[in-house]
């Protein structure tokens, strides 16, 4: 591999982690998170923000309107013309009009993309028209509004707090949340050369191999577990630098708190590492493609749940938001904060749910693996069938169906998440602590010991080659 | 007597409900149901009950004090005749009223007057609805079922009698459900200056 293909592919890497995270994810949890409790609650949430347009674009835009729509049925009809004809061709075999077929395909496909176009923009153009110019996007510009507030917002700093602290708090909080996805893949090993040809399902691939993930540490998720346990000192030292002591007990709460869970978060997990026999990440994924999801043997479906709760607990999240919690400390360590620097504790949380969810998504429930999608394309297959319908695929449709498909799996996550956090009511602080040390911490250690003996008696091995033959 | 204490017993928690788990789930899913129901349900089923303002209104209730209006006659002059009733039961004391005779020709020159200055500070005004209890005429009412229309400047607060006048009810009219008995209709009880009491 050449020294530019992995610079260059190693800087879009970063660039494609910053944008999912920050610039993608967590902007829209922002809107996704109050929209959501909004709907539990029969409300509508936020969805007025909008960008108004001056009445002669909006003028303009019904004028359009009715072109638009004249456009819509013409290349309509012209595409379920073609669409016939195709249709004839492939059942007949023979073209019943004097166009040539591959015309006709490319006017089906052509007329008919342009005729879904225009339709579309019919609607949305109506939509404009029937808010009197107002462009709303379901909400969606929230967040964009909100950021603008919190740049032009005042910038307070306490006079008498520790500037210097004060300022770094935020930072510290957020970076290492960030810094978490380096070693997160995203699909499996994309091969360079190959990138429109069918890959063979199994054996070695010559040629360059680009791993999808910014960093592949043979450490994996241990660094996760270092740079997360970083953004307690965050938390600490804002606290402490407010010169508040709603802030100072925050603080100390949220120290204790993630400390504590800390322990647990990385024991809850040991059980995984034991089935997968790694500790890096593309290993894990790579060993749930071979054989089957973690979440299909029950020992780590309990550790799952147990994962869960202390990965919330970790990221001070409703149920356990004591160190912020409003009815008996303001803000706790946010008290004092406002503007872009409040904004950063709120990004970072958001990043940490991501994180969290995509950690979830590739110990237990298979990564970037998803279901029947082999190297070479799909493969349906079910036990009681002979052969499966097979799909072939070019390697890069392949990876984008990867991608996409543990996208949708921290979705899917971070939506629980949001649902727990607003269905649940917060715990108190001897609870929390009694849960983490009297609750989760011996239920993990048992959880190691079953796991041990399991694998050492056989019966694990047994039952994952038993999961293979189906 | 001896006081009677009603015992009552501390309630006990099934096995089901301290482990926690099952409660949780079960809360999730009663949220889950009610997402799914608003966010992905058939329209006719969601329940939300968000009114979007500016764009939707919400009806007032039958009894809902807008500004005021004055009232017609069927000839169009106001029904007020100017007995102070209604200044006087202000709270705010924000009703201002210059009271007029009738031209000595006029039928009703003597039998009532009638108000030739009649102004009400609506920003003072605190819609308490007294002036509508007090007035003996019926031609003070706050049925018209709109807000005072914003303004910048406190003098397009002051609501003067022809502005008062043109404001209709919500039912559009300018006149009242209670019909008037001028001097000389065949209703009119009889009682003038010049036939007495
Ligand atoms: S509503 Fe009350 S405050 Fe307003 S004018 Fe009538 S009596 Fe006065
Ligand atoms: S509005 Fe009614 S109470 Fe007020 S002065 Fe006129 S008649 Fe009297």
């Amino acid at each position: 591999m050449t020294t530019e293909v992995l610079l260059i592919s190693s800087i879009l890497k970063i660039v494609f982690v910053l944008v999912v995270t920050v610039g993608a994810f967590a902007p829209v949890l922002i809107w996704a998170e109050r929209r959501q409790s909004a709907m539990i609650q029969d409300r509508l949430g936020p969805s007025r923000a909008a960008i108004v347009l001056p009445p002669s674009a909006v003028a303009f835009i019904e004028k359009a309107r009715l072109p638009m729509w004249r456009g819509f049925a013409l290349t309509g009809i012209v595409a379920i013309v073609a669409l016939v004809a195709v249709t004839w061709v492939a059942v007949r075999g023979t073209n019943p009009l004097p166009i040539p077929t591959a015309t006709l395909t490319k006017a089906l496909i052509g007329f008919g993309a342009a005729s879904i176009l225009l339709r579309v923009g019919y609607g949305v153009h109506g939509m404009i028209v029937r808010n009197h110019g107002k462009i709303m996007v379901l909400g969606l510009l929230h967040p964009l509004a909100d950021a603008l507030k919190f740049i032009f917002k005042e910038d307070f700093v306490p006079p008498k707090s520790d500037k210097f602290l004060f300022a770094a708090g935020p930072i510290i909080a957020l970076i290492p949340a960030i810094a978490a996805f380096a070693v997160i893949p995203f699909a499996s090993t994309l091969h360079l050369d190959y990138w429109n040809q069918v890959l063979p399902r199994t054996g070695e691939v010559s040629g360059t191999a680009i791993p999808l993930q910014v960093a592949s540490l043979d450490v994996g998720i241990l660094f996760i577990f270092a740079v997360a346990s970083t953004g307690i000192i965050g938390a600490a030292i804002s606290g402490y630098a407010s010169d508040n002591k709603f802030s100072l007990l925050g603080g100390i709460r949220a120290a204790s708190q993630m400390v504590s869970y800390e322990v647990v978060l990385g024991l809850t997990l040991v059980p995984a590492f034991m089935v997968y026999r790694s500790l890096r990440l593309e290993d894990m994924a790579m060993w749930q493609h071979e054989h089957s999801w973690g979440i299909l043997n029950p020992l780590l479906a309990f550790g799952f749940i147990m994962f869960f709760t202390a990965a919330i607990a970790e990221t001070k999240r409703v149920p356990f938001d004591l160190p912020e919690g409003e009815s008996e400390l303001v803000g706790g360590y946010l008290t004092e904060y406002s503007g872009m620097k409040f904004g950063m504790f709120f990004m970072g949380e958001f990043v940490e749910v991501v994180a969290l969810a995509a950690i979830a998504a590739i110990l237990f429930f298979g990564a970037w693996d998803v279901p029947f999608l082999h190297r070479d394309g799909f493969d349906f297959r079910l036990p009681f069938m002979a052969s499966g319908i097979v799909v072939q695929l070019a390697h890069s449709v392949v990876i984008a169906i990867q991608v996409l498909f543990f996208l949708l799996k921290i979705v899917v996550f971070i939506w629980f998440q949001l649902m727990i956090r607003w269905s649940l009511p917060r715990f108190r602080y001897d609870q929390l602590m009694k849960l983490c040390w009297k609750g989760l911490l011996p239920l993990s250690l048992l959880n190691i010991l079953l796991m041990g003996v399991f694998i050492l008696s056989g019966v694990l091995d047994k039952y994952v080659g038993l999961l293979d033959r189906l | 007597m001896p006081a009677t204490v009603k015992v009552i017993k501390k309630p006990r928690r099934t096995i089901a409900e301290q482990a926690y788990v099952p409660e949780v789930a079960k809360g999730i899913g009663f949220a889950m149901g009610r997402f799914f129901k608003n966010t992905f349900g058939p329209t006719a089923k969601k329940e939300i009950d968000t009114v979007k303002y500016p764009e939707e209104k919400r009806d007032y209730p039958e009894r809902f004090r807008g500004i005021h209006r004055l009232t017609q006659r069927t000839d169009g002059s106001p029904r007020c005749v100017a007995c102070l009733c209604c200044s006087t039961a202000c709270p705010a004391q924000c009703i201002y009223i210059e009271a007029a005779e009738y031209e000595p020709d006029d039928p009703r020159y003597g039998y009532e007057r009638y108000p030739a200055v009649f102004m009400i500070d609506e920003l003072r005004c605190i819609f308490c609805g007294y002036c509508v209890e007090a007035c003996p005429c019926d031609a003070i009412r706050m049925d018209t079922g709109m807000h005072m229309p914003p303004s910048t400047s406190r003098e397009h607060f002051l609501y003067d009698k022809e502005t008062l006048l043109s404001i209709p009810g919500k039912d559009g009219t300018y006149l009242t459900a209670n019909p008037r008995h001028e001097p000389g209709d065949p209703s009119h009880p009889g009682i003038d200056r010049e036939q007495g009491h």
